[in-house]
């Protein structure tokens, strides 16, 4: 078997995010892998450490700096890496165009990557991906289990979570719980930087964004801010209760 | 038409299926708003959508049991395909967000996702989203003979009903055979309200203490007030809640009148799935807590302490 896995670099969860004019502005902002696509490079090498599958291939479409993420997959454990380098950002059902090139030309049979980014809040591609290929999908999984070509596992749905039997090819999205990501080691990271990382040309996807972005903005609600000193907890309870009920009016 | 894909559950058309009529009205696109209700056994829940919509489509079908989404990206993509609708609207569920990416590539159409906001701009679909983990507003365009758009939930008002009610018409459908097989299911049950739908939500975080504490202030408060309830990702991944009640960047994000949160700090991936809540109340006695600056109303004390004191009074 081989998988495909998808890597995204986002800013870290407690980077401030700025926006500058219209557009978020990243200068200075620590970039890290995207912690939901780690997910999906660890179950990937612990499918691989489980037997069956032949080689692991890390994905990834963006601005040049990106190749750090790849070479993180890399450092964790992927076999080599495909970085397709564009400024131009691509909307995941445009960009799920590209993806499902590279994996007809990789001979994948299973996709990995995170249930949601965490910079453009999106959980589209990996169905998007799926839907282009033909292949089934399972979203939000925090179980898997390979056998020859059936994977079984187990996965999140809107009112609970459900098992799961499927043939490959599929693509899979994977979630907080599926693992604990490993932590590259520093023989592994020099290995890293003699793996192979390939660049693509994206014009020679003939792939258009079908999404125009028009503007960002951080949109802050005003809050109140009214602070109650706790030191008296009936007092405090009283307080609270009356401002609910006649300032806010959302309690009878 | 503009073909909105009616969310509904326990026989029951849903909150987020009125939402998404308002977010159709808004959008100012062309055509009748078609409420298209896939399922089976749905009589009641169509007619609930006719009150709505101007037409109402019916698959009431055995094969539509069970939702998958490669049976309800066929049925949705067909449906729009017959109806040469312009705007095919889907809640932005977790199935929801799901199976719509699979609708737009079947419709070749571009897909706004978990929007907040619609409206014409000339032939194109404006919209407004938040990235960022919920930090950002976007404004993003799109247009086409189709757009597909994901509604999120919260994120518009419901619609009041229409001043007559709409048609029901049974359609036909061509659908594929599912190729994921369902090996059991675990539905989390709660007696109390949806956290999609309810207007009050009483959230504990670690700082509550144990499960006990859990169970005794968050869930005592929350059945008090009638109140639906939340937990952190520190307190799933400890154990003391099921998943489903979880609040955050990999949980829900929920929209309440009032979100009250014990004894949460206010961690970035818990504030993006609750922070546009419209009044915030927090109790945490840790006075520099996040939480707090995003906070209407605030206690610093102890949970222990202040909550029984507030169950108390507001049984009064």
């Amino acid at each position: 078997m081989k998988i495909l896995t998808l890597v995204r670099q986002v800013p870290d969860a407690e980077a401030r995010v700025k926006v500058s004019g219209d557009r978020v502005d990243l200068d200075g902002t620590t970039l890290v892998i995207d912690g939901m696509d780690e997910y999906g490079v660890e179950e990937a090498l612990r499918l691989r450490e489980a037997g069956g599958v032949e080689e692991i291939v890390a994905l990834a479409v963006g601005p040049k700096k990106v190749e750090d993420a790849l070479r993180t997959a890399l450092a964790m454990g992927v076999d080599r890496a495909i970085h397709i380098e564009t400024d131009e950002r691509f909307d995941a059902v445009s960009l799920s165009k590209i993806v499902a090139q590279i994996a007809g030309s990789e001979g994948s049979d299973l996709i990995l990557l995170g249930g949601q980014e965490a910079d453009w809040d999106s959980q589209a591609l990996g169905a998007a991906s799926a839907e282009r290929l033909g292949w089934p999908q399972l979203t939000w999984t925090n179980e898997l289990k390979v056998e020859g070509d059936t994977l079984t596992g187990r996965h999140d749905v809107d009112d609970g979570n459900e098992g799961f039997k499927v043939a490959l090819p599929a693509v899979v999205t994977a979630q907080q719980g599926l693992n604990e990501p490993r932590y590259p080691t520093l023989p592994n990271i020099m290995k890293a930087k003699k793996k192979e990382l390939r660049k693509d040309d994206v014009g020679s996807f003939g792939v258009q964004p079908a999404v125009e972005y028009l503007g960002a903005e951080i949109q802050t609600r005003a809050r109140l801010n009214k602070m109650i000193d706790g030191k008296d907890p009936q007092a405090a309870a009283e307080q609270l209760l009356d401002l609910l009920r006649n300032e806010a009016k959302v309690l009878a | 038409m503009i073909l909105v894909v009616a969310e509904h559950m326990g026989g029951k058309l849903a909150k987020a299926t009125l939402e998404m009529v308002t977010a159709a009205r808004d959008s100012g696109r062309e055509g009748p708003i078609t409420l298209l209700v896939l399922g089976q056994d749905v009589a009641g829940i169509a007619s609930e959508a006719a009150a709505v919509a101007d037409q109402v489509l019916v698959g009431d079908l055995p094969a539509l049991a069970q939702y998958n989404p490669e049976v309800w990206a066929a049925a949705v993509a067909q449906i729009a395909t017959e109806g040469e609708a312009s705007t095919v609207l889907i809640g932005g569920s977790r199935s929801g967000r799901e199976y719509a990416p699979r609708v737009a590539v079947k419709l070749d159409a571009p897909y706004l996702e978990d929007v907040i906001k619609l409206s014409a701009e000339g032939d194109a679909l404006q919209a407004q989203r938040y990235t960022y983990l919920a930090r950002v507003t976007e404004t993003v365009q799109a247009s086409g003979p189709v757009v597909v758009a994901t509604v999120k939930p919260g994120g518009f008002a419901p619609a009041a009903a229409a001043s007559a009610a709409g048609e029901q018409y049974d359609i036909e459908l061509d659908l594929p055979t599912p190729r994921t097989e369902i090996t059991g299911k675990n539905v989390e049950k709660t007696s109390r309200v949806a956290l999609s739908e309810a207007e009050v939500i009483v959230t504990g975080g670690r700082g509550v203490g144990s499960p006990e504490n859990f169970a005794q202030y968050v869930e005592g408060l929350a059945d008090n007030i009638g109140a639906g309830v939340g937990a952190t990702r520190a307190v799933v991944d400890a154990g003391w809640r099921p998943y489903a009640e979880q609040v955050g960047q990999t949980g829900k994000t929920v929209q309440p009148k009032a979100y009250i949160a014990l004894g949460v700090s206010g961690a970035v991936q818990h504030l993006s799935g609750m922070g546009k809540s419209k009044n915030i109340i927090a109790i945490n006695k840790d006075a520099e807590a996040p939480i707090f600056k995003v906070a209407d109303y605030g206690i610093v004390g102890d949970v222990n302490l202040i909550v029984p004191a507030l169950i108390a009074a507001s049984k009064k």
